[in-house]
């Protein structure tokens, strides 16, 4: 019996082991994909002045909008935080709220950033226009594409700890979401200012 | 009528997309009939179900590596025969007469050649030994994420098929193995051929990516108990500082493809010649990429011969913690050496004097690694034995490309050479010499391991030679061509020139490699013939030194009954020295990882994806794409906990026939 028990301790640990293990590995994915933005912004950086007779950014970039998407982005990380924390005390209810919460200030976000993208495309500023709206486009719109799997994973989870509640598994994707979605918290930081804050000053 | 819907369905795709010219359609008879063949033969001796069950859904890193090695030799056969081509053409093209192939064509060949061999031939060898050998040498069962591995393979093998699916539908890039723009823009090449170009090596990057992670934590998270990093052996260092290269490398390759894409699809203006485009951006990301590429690929055949060479001259290897330094020293530097590869873009002289500086660095950590070889053959029982081998063709020749390219570091010289004969020389010195013989040596080296028989000495010395000769009759006179002024990619050439000579040795050259290529298989059809009397019954046929050689040849599925405990480096030699190969008394169960069909699928997707967006037809990318993404839903939200258990007495049975075998030997 209590050999059974000893085995059955050392698998726990054995599965403790591999979550920390897949947390780290998603620590370095996250690393990769700072690489990917980076290179984005270098690129962004590099264009940014070429806008071939076209509008420039301060010229395009509605602050008070930009404004409104940062504030539901830092909210959103905000009551990401929380689902964790109910999480860690396994109030199932609440951390479904707060991921519903979540959820919805990041369509907020991804709204606004949307109907910005169609506004411009339909005054004639599409990505098309210039190599610096190319790499606008890119840049913005990369992470927007992120915001959007952040999104689906968040509806996913959601579901998830519904059915199955706080098993391992789940405490771990929740972890790893909350990472991806801090992250992209950061990253938006970076954009709001070398994007439109430093694109509204520029003359 | 038809047109239209052709149009509107098919994307760009018509039936002029099939192959015209003779030898294309040569190639795309060849590959449908093969296929058909092969195909043919598994459904006739009824092994589709093993197939399926043994490897297609595998999530062992071992037979994930065997696949690995498969896939690259194929390639290595097409690529090879691309340079075959190359050569035909240049030793033949010259004044008044036309060479076999037209000018459009040979620019595929020659991007094909460059793509092929670096990315699904260097990239697959060394991803199918960093899988056959990484998770043995670590004391590991598995590496940290075998679900990824698989699904790295499977991505690898996708962008293969793409790639060799251009010769059936379509065209390939014509615009050389990094397609710069603005010639890879739209307007210059309106084809497919750059979007299956940037398609292959998409999909297949995001799995080398995956990889880069994988082996990553496996290194930093996997290693058996008392194996501090300062004890793991150097090829498991090789492998970590190139992970970590790819890890930091492969996302700029990802935006560098997808910005080229947009462009081409999109009509964005990241690299056009106008509307505010700036192509010298995308030359600046893909060699942001393509220089530590380089070392990517060099780093782990560092890590190999450093293997073969203390084993062969049974000596412990020289000098180790100068080579792990040096390893990082060159991961640091690779990172900064990029614009070396355009010195002639105009950036000035301080700007080109810092790279230039940067370039000539990198030689010092490498020729700490030579020394140490070196001296770790210096009173060593050395046994010449095949590996070593191609390890001395390695040392002589790597040596000569690595002066040239201290040479070229000086910006003033680079200018004269930029471009010609003499770098193409340079760079295949360095990458068919430091990473090909490194890969060929391991394979010979750790082929017992992974098949549990010893491959022919005789022939695979005849195979070694082979490639040294050829080497040197086909590049040196590349160096001389250079200098007289040949630039790269010629498809046609004046006669007064007096160059066909040495063209005429160069292709001598390659068909004295190819004879190599020949001898290796002949010396693989000879070994698995006479399989029985090369079986290697101890697990350690070669003396060796690292935990790999403590287990079965061919290694059980799980590696270790046993989870190894370490004190020292060379752990494996100083059991030997001491207690000998420790047998357990009571075995366990063991959890292993579990089959998926999942892998394969995802990378099937991703084919299809790719095949949209290379023809324009959107419709089936974005099918495709849900189809990705869903399975990676279905995968990752499934409560599987992807394991199967080995019970305990199957355990017990397989080591106890194992060390009876072992004793016997």
């Amino acid at each position: 019996m209590s050999e059974t028990l000893t085995a059955r301790q050392e698998l726990n640990v054995e599965r403790q082991v591999a979550d920390e293990r897949t947390l780290f590995g998603f620590w370095t994915y996250i690393m990769t994909d700072c690489v990917l933005f980076a290179s984005l912004f270098a690129t962004y950086a590099v264009l940014h002045d070429n806008t071939f007779g076209g509008p420039a950014g301060s010229k395009l970039f509605d602050l008070h909008s930009v404004l409104v998407e940062t504030l539901c982005l830092l909210t959103s990380s905000f009551t990401m935080g929380l689902a964790i924390l109910a999480a860690q005390k396994r109030l199932k209810s609440a951390v479904r709220l707060w991921l519903a919460v979540t959820f919805v200030l990041g369509a907020v976000f991804l709204c606004i950033e949307l109907s910005e993208f169609h506004h411009l495309a339909v005054t004639g500023n599409s990505w098309r226009r210039s190599g610096f709206l190319s790499a606008f486009f890119t840049l913005v719109g990369t992470h927007g594409l992120h915001i959007t799997v952040g999104l689906s994973w968040i509806v996913g989870m959601w579901l998830k700890i519904g059915r199955r509640g706080f098993t391992r598994a789940n405490v771990r994707r929740l972890t790893m979401l909350s990472l991806f979605w801090h992250f992209l918290d950061i990253v938006w930081i970076f954009i709001f200012t070398v994007v439109y804050l430093m694109g509204v000053a520029q003359v | 009528m038809m047109g239209l819907f052709a149009t509107a369905w098919l994307g760009r795709l018509t039936w002029d997309a099939f192959p015209h010219v003779l030898v294309t359609q040569a190639a795309a008879v060849g590959i449908v009939v093969g296929g058909l063949v092969v195909l043919a033969l598994i459904t006739y001796f009824g092994k589709w179900r093993w197939l399926w069950h043994e490897w297609l859904t595998t999530t062992n890193h071992k037979r994930i590596g065997v696949m690995y090695i498969i896939v690259a030799v194929l390639m290595l056969l097409r690529g090879g025969s691309d340079a075959l081509m190359m050569r035909l053409q240049q030793a033949t093209s010259v004044g008044a007469h036309a060479g076999p192939f037209s000018p459009d064509m040979f620019q595929q060949v020659f991007s094909a050649h460059g793509t092929i061999m670096i990315f699904f031939v260097a990239m697959g060898l060394m991803f199918g030994l960093i899988n056959l050998v990484l998770p043995q040498q670590l004391g590991s069962r598995d590496v940290a994420f075998p679900f990824m591995n698989a699904l790295s393979f499977w991505l690898f093998t996708a962008g293969m098929v793409l790639t060799n699916l251009s010769l059936v539908i379509g065209e390939f890039s014509a615009a050389g193995w990094l397609a710069y723009p603005p010639l890879s823009e739209l307007k210059y090449s309106p084809g497919v051929g750059v979007d299956y170009w940037i398609w292959s090596l998409q999909i297949a990057g995001i799995g080398s990516l995956m990889s880069g992670i994988n082996f990553m934590v496996t290194i930093l998270k996997n290693r058996c108990k008392g194996m501090t990093l300062m004890k793991m052996p150097v090829f498991a260092w090789s492998v970590f500082s190139s992970m970590s290269l790819v890890a930091f490398a492969f996302p700029i390759l990802t935006v560098a493809l997808t910005l080229l894409y947009f462009d081409r699809a999109f009509g964005m203006h990241f690299f056009t010649a106008g509307a505010g485009g700036n192509a010298m951006m995308y030359v600046n990301l893909i060699w942001a990429w393509g220089h530590p590429e380089v070392y990517i690929l060099v780093l782990p055949a560092f890590g190999i011969y450093s293997e073969i060479v203390a084993t062969y001259s049974r000596k412990r290897l020289f000098g180790y913690t100068s080579m792990v330094w040096a390893l990082w020293a060159i991961v640091f530097l690779s990172f900064t050496v990029w614009l070396h590869h355009f010195f002639t873009m105009g950036a000035g002289a301080d700007v080109n004097a810092v790279f230039g500086i940067a370039t000539m660095l990198i030689a010092i950590p490498t020729g700490v690694k030579i020394f140490n070889w070196l001296f770790t053959m210096y009173r060593g029982r050395i046994r010449f034995a095949s590996p070593m081998v191609w390890f001395m063709g390695f040392v002589f020749l790597f040596i000569s490309g690595g002066v040239t390219g201290v040479l070229m570091a000086v910006p003033p010289i680079d200018f004269q050479v930029h471009n010609s004969l003499f770098l193409v020389a340079h760079f295949h010195t360095m990458v068919v010499t430091g990473v090909v013989f490194g890969f060929m040596a391991g394979l010979t080296y750790w082929f017992p391991k992974i098949f549990g028989f010893r491959l022919h000495e005789g022939l695979g010395k005849i195979a070694a030679w082979c490639w040294i000769v050829g080497f040197v009759l086909a590049f040196f006179p590349l160096y001389i061509l250079g200098l007289m002024g040949a630039t790269r990619r010629l498809d046609h050439y004046s006669a007064s020139l007096g160059w066909q000579p040495l063209f005429i040795v160069a292709g001598v050259g390659v068909l004295v490699i190819a004879a190599g290529v020949f001898f290796q298989l002949l010396q693989l059809a000879v070994s698995i013939w006479q399989r029985n009397e090369r079986r290697d019954l101890t697990g350690d046929p070669w003396n060796g030194r690292t935990l790999e050689w403590a287990t079965a040849s061919p290694t059980q599925e799980y590696n270790f009954a046993v989870l190894p405990e370490v004190t020292t480096r060379d752990a494996f030699w100083e059991m030997k020295q001491t207690t000998g190969l420790p047998e357990a008394k009571a075995y366990h169960d063991i959890r292993v990882p579990k089959n998926s069909p999942h892998p394969i699928i995802i990378a099937g997707f991703a084919f299809l994806a790719g095949f949209g967006f290379i023809w324009h037809i959107w419709w089936l990318a974005a099918i495709a794409l849900v189809g990705v993404l869903a399975t990676i839903f279905t995968h990752t939200l499934s409560d599987d906990d992807g394991e199967r258990v080995i019970p305990a007495a199957e355990v017990a049975a397989t080591e106890r026939a194992w060390h009876a075998r072992r004793k016997a030997a």
